[in-house]
């Protein structure tokens, strides 16, 4: 066997869409929660270092849980590590948002409080799945992003109705990171066909509503929604932004230089 | 260690002079009755002005080792290997943040501000364990940091929770739980690689033989034979030395049950003592990092300093965001 072709075999795609959808939710958690492990040690204030981490560590849990169930109804992987670590970027299936960088508090906030109140509703929507035990880690999930919704609301209110710099800093970071996220609620093949097999609700025909709860909380914060935005996607099909390769470079680091060994 | 006295003498000297006779000879006394009699000291009563001096020096630089040490262990929490590590470490670091600002806490009842004392580490008035000076470049060292560093900061505090000032005894207390909990998983990672290929064998071995010594000057140069105004005030009740040897004798066993050799040749079982003597540590490399910083120093405290300055717009923010509720708040009321 060639060098290409072991590192190929570590790892293969899910064929269900049931499954790729699975993959896209533990992709999100994954990548997010690496994003946030990046702050260790590095954010603002303290509490907030601990805040982060704790966030991260709750995405990387679910993200564990959702690769463990991927893995148990598809057979693409030895383990779960070897799932969430080895892939070619083009195989990775999270959506465009959570790969963006920490560029500043300002930034890890919007997609934050982006994220997890969407993230809300992708859940609530698999807590009536057939996949029992897919709705007993969304179950879980949720009790983690009530908590992840009030902080970063309460940040978002401080931020942008706080100083004229802090308003400024989130003025930049709403206008970037808006723009990610009609992906969030794109209903494309694979939902379309998941949410006709019963594995999930329909979740997007709560778009309105989420765009409506963000832009009360944006308008409290004295923050405005941008009008007429061109919609940036791609990160569930797989055509990811230049970002998810440099957080993979540390991801999978050691899986990738020292395959198949326990740690 | 994380709460060793690590101030050059002059340092130590200057401080002693400047507070010399302004307390009173019987205040002292009564002070030191009461610490015999086994009382414990609480933020309220009264106290020398050293023995408050000594404490928040030794809780504030005891946080600050907390926080810096988040820091080496950072490094390792993007590459960390498997989910489970990773989980695994991201705890850890929290629960060190954690530990840091208990800490700061502990010292604030004293009455110095956390602010200030934060501003001390990062001038570099105020001191860090030197531990966390030394880098960690593989993977391993996250196994030898919990099983070593860990495993000597526990050495050193659980004498600690029964140390005479009440908030800190109570601060040792909780942190000495989950410090054996790092130990343990610190342990267990060595133990994986140690069992595992030659490959990961190579990596603990030398990962032992970077932070073993570090690891033994983190109890600081010996003060064998001082009965120390500390040790009177039951703010330390061991010398440095009897926990160094303490830690040895409990390390070198664990180290060959996983078939890793201590860098040690001189390290050899005493049946006398029923201890380890081990070879002659290099102080001059200890008195060098913190002097001059050792490896990673420099880049620790830069590290917190970008941390900090990139913090302040966002303190800056909540501060006015919490000043306009508050009006918004007392206009309604005013109604
Ligand atoms: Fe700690
Ligand atoms: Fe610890």
């Amino acid at each position: 066997m060639s060098k290409s072709e072991t590192s190929q075999a570590l790892c293969a795609m899910p064929t269900s869409d049931e499954m790729t959808y699975v993959l896209r939710l533990a992709d999100n958690a994954m990548i997010l929660g690496q994003r946030l492990a990046e702050m260790c040690g590095h954010a603002p204030e303290m509490e907030l270092d601990i805040a982060l981490t704790n966030f991260s560590l709750d995405l990387i849990g679910q993200a564990a849980l959702l690769y463990d169930c991927v893995l148990a109804r598809e057979n693409l992987a030895p383990n779960s590590d070897v799932l969430a670590m080895t892939r070619e970027q083009s195989q990775y299936l999270s959506c465009l948002l959570v790969a963006q960088p920490n560029v500043d508090f300002a930034h890890i906030i919007v997609r934050h409080y982006m994220f997890v109140t969407f993230q809300k509703r992708q859940y609530e929507a698999l807590l009536s799945s057939k996949d029992k035990q897919l709705a007993a880690i969304a179950e879980k999930a949720l009790k983690e992003i009530a908590y992840q919704i009030r902080f970063s609301k309460a940040w978002v209110l401080r931020l942008g109705d706080g100083t004229d710099e802090s308003h400024e800093r989130m003025v930049e970071a709403v206008d970037c990171l808006w723009r990610y996220s009609g992906e969030l609620f794109d209903k494309d093949d694979v939902l379309c066909s998941v949410i006709g097999s019963g594995l999930t609700a329909d979740f997007t025909n709560g778009y309105q509503n989420w765009q409506d709860e963000v832009s009360d909380v944006f308008a409290e914060a004295t923050l405005n929604i941008p009008s007429d935005t061109h919609m940036l996607m791609g990160g569930y099909l797989g055509k990811q932004e230049d970002h998810l390769g440099h957080i993979l470079v540390d991801m999978q680091y050691m899986q990738l230089k020292y395959p198949n060994l326990e740690w | 260690m994380y709460s060793t006295d690590l101030r050059t003498d002059a340092e130590k000297k200057s401080a002693g002079e400047a507070l010399r006779s302004v307390e009173d000879a019987a205040f002292l006394a009564a002070f030191q009755k009461r610490i015999d009699d086994g009382a414990i000291i609480e933020p309220k009563d009264d106290m020398p002005e050293k023995y408050r001096k000594t404490l928040t020096r030794q809780i504030s630089q005891h946080a600050h080792s907390e926080i810096i040490g988040m820091l080496p262990e950072g490094n390792w929490v993007t590459r960390a290997p498997s989910l489970k590590r990773k989980m695994i470490l991201l705890a850890k670091i929290q629960d060190e943040a954690g530990h840091g600002l208990y800490l700061y806490s502990a010292a604030e009842t004293l009455g110095t501000k956390r602010d200030d004392m934060v501003a001390d580490l990062l001038s570099g008035k105020a001191k860090y364990s030197t531990i966390f000076t030394y880098p960690t470049p593989s993977w391993a060292d996250m196994g030898t940091v919990g099983w070593l560093v860990d495993g000597a900061a526990i050495t050193n505090q659980i004498p600690l929770c029964r140390c005479s000032y009440g908030p800190y005894a109570r601060a040792m207390v909780r942190v000495c739980k989950e410090e054996s909990f790092h130990q343990r998983q610190g342990y267990e990672v060595v133990t994986v690689l140690a069992r595992g290929t030659a490959e990961q064998k190579k990596m603990a071995q030398e990962s032992l033989d970077r932070i073993w010594w570090p690891s033994l000057m983190m109890f600081g140069p010996s003060d064998a034979g001082q009965v120390s105004q500390n040790m009177k005030w039951k703010i330390k009740r061991h010398s440095n030395d009897e926990l160094r040897q303490r830690f040895i004798d409990a390390t070198v066993p664990q180290a060959e049950i996983l078939g890793l050799k201590i860098p040690d040749p001189d390290l050899k079982w005493n049946e006398e003592r029923g201890s380890y003597d081990i070879g002659e540590i290099n102080w001059d490399e200890f008195w060098g990092v913190i002097k001059g910083g050792g490896t990673c120093g420099k880049m620790r405290i830069r590290d917190r300093k970008t941390a900090h300055k990139d913090g302040e717009w966002v303190r800056a923010a909540a501060a006015a965001y919490a000043e306009k509720q508050e009006r918004k708040h007392s206009a309604i009321a005013a109604e």
